[in-house]
């Protein structure tokens, strides 16, 4: 056994005593992987379909697995009776600036002009999802669940709400009347009151 | 033959107790070991382990309330309908016009009051060491029966509908929002996409299933009666049933330290 290791390295070094030994478990155990790999499959295979027993039981298995996700995907409902996104709010003109229009907050839209610009509101708190109020007289929007305090521009600056209450797609229909787009929202701390699509001027 | 006798030796009582009363200590442990309800319990207890200042009662008076609260829901079952047109108007019908509509408030109170005990039982548990091997998957069971009694007190809140209860539930379910993976704010949902379609979105993730809508709505009255009312009692009752024969099992209550 130590003969083919000699040979090959070819070194006529006069004592390889040590290398005999390694050699020799290396060679089966080279050889033995080849095998149970195909013989791991075929077994994989067996164990699932190879008798009566073993497809029937997989056959129950995947039934089960099937029912189980059947039911979850069962309480996910596929119709929601929702009022439409797009709600239209008016003719700009109609909007005092400096002033809070909560004729909308039901359809979840406060509409504010405010120094030339004509925004919609969220009413959705962004700390827990409660509708705060807007307190004419102290000027900002108050959430009754928290504390959560908004100016009238929507930025938070009180109480848990982490960010600023956020803005719906705003514009000016082909009537005249404003348009305000509750699909889509822009959010302040994502840089997006800048976008044109969320306010309109005046 | 006196009326007791006559009685004792129909096919009636007969058919229902098997074996003679249970006054010597054979018939005792056969009455215990033949009953559905009795055998769930230990033939005989330490006289440590039923001592009040040890267990405190507080597993049993959770049950004794969970009782309670069977009994008085299925009453108010009778009443109350869980529609957004019936059932804050049907609360008010409880309080203001059925006889005896204060068993609505002894089922809020014992509500209440079993989320307490509950939680003072699992805190003698665990300072009686009971929790310990081979005690330990009882405690497994008796934390999930502390979640399903959170959920019970949690559904049961939405019912009804009120500011208070849709606020809270609103706040409640928004944290599933925020859950790994699965709520659509949550961290890793954004991972879960194909193709840049989102697979977790506002319209399909776990606070969704729990309300039926995107926001608190009929849908979810509905679906938190039914949680409430059916799917959550029954597994509190299987569980109560393993919960008391692990409890045999395991070799009885915990001796006292």
């Amino acid at each position: 056994m130590s003969d083919p290791t000699t040979e090959i390295t070819g070194t006529p070094t006069p004592q390889p005593a040590p290398a005999p030994v390694p050699p020799k478990p290396a060679a089966p155990v080279a050889k033995a992987p080849a095998k149970p790999a195909g013989k791991t499959r075929r077994f994989f295979l067996m164990a699932l379909l190879g008798s009566w027993m073993a497809a029937g039981f997989t056959t129950l298995t995947a039934a089960l697995v099937g029912m189980t996700l059947g039911t979850v995907r069962f309480l996910f409902p596929n119709v929601l009776t929702e009022p439409p996104s797009r709600v239209k709010v008016g003719f700009p003109d109609q909007f005092e600036d400096g002033k809070v229009v909560e004729r909308f907050k039901d359809q979840n839209i406060w509409v504010v002009r405010r120094s030339g610009v004509i925004y919609a509101l969220s009413t959705t708190c962004t700390h827990l999802g409660c509708t705060p109020n807007w307190l004419e007289r102290e000027e900002k929007f108050k959430c009754p669940c928290h504390g959560s305090g908004f100016k009238m521009t929507g930025v938070n600056f009180e109480g848990p709400a982490p960010r600023p209450l956020e803005r719906w797609a705003i514009g000016v229909g082909e009537d005249g009347q404003l348009v305000v787009d509750k699909s889509k929202k822009f959010q302040e701390e994502r840089g997006e009151w800048t976008n044109p699509e969320s306010f309109v001027k005046v | 033959m006196s009326v007791g006798d006559f009685i004792r030796n129909s096919q009636v009582w007969k058919s229902v107790f098997r074996h003679p009363a249970p006054r010597d200590r054979r018939n005792r442990v056969v009455v215990m070991l033949t009953n559905v309800f009795l055998h769930l319990h230990p033939v005989s207890v330490r006289k440590s382990g039923i001592a009040l200042s040890y267990t405190w009662c507080m597993g049993g008076i959770t049950f004794f309330l969970f009782l309670v609260e069977t009994v008085t829901g299925v009453l108010l079952m009778f009443y109350y309908r869980p529609t957004l047109e019936h059932a804050y108007m049907d609360i008010l019908k409880l309080r203001d016009v059925a006889t005896l509509g204060i068993l609505r408030e002894l089922h809020r109170w014992g509500a209440h009051a079993m989320v307490i005990t509950i939680w003072l039982h699992m805190y003698r548990v665990f300072l009686t060491g009971s929790y310990k091997p081979p005690r330990e998957f009882n405690w497994g069971v008796g934390v999930i029966l502390l979640v399903l009694t959170l959920l019970l007190s949690f559904t049961g809140y939405l019912l009804p509908w009120d500011q208070l209860a849709i606020w809270a539930i609103t706040v409640g379910s928004n944290m599933g929002r925020a859950s790994p993976f699965l709520g659509h704010e949550g961290p890793g949902a954004s991972l879960l996409n194909i193709g840049g379609t989102a697979l977790i979105h506002p319209g399909g993730d776990a606070r969704f299933l729990l309300l039926g809508d995107k926001v608190v709505s009929g849908e979810t009255l509905l679906r938190f009666y039914v949680l409430h009312c059916v799917a959550i009692p029954l597994a509190v009752a299987l569980l109560i049933a393993v919960h008391f024969w692990r409890i045999r099992k395991d070799g009885g209550i915990s001796g006292a330290l």
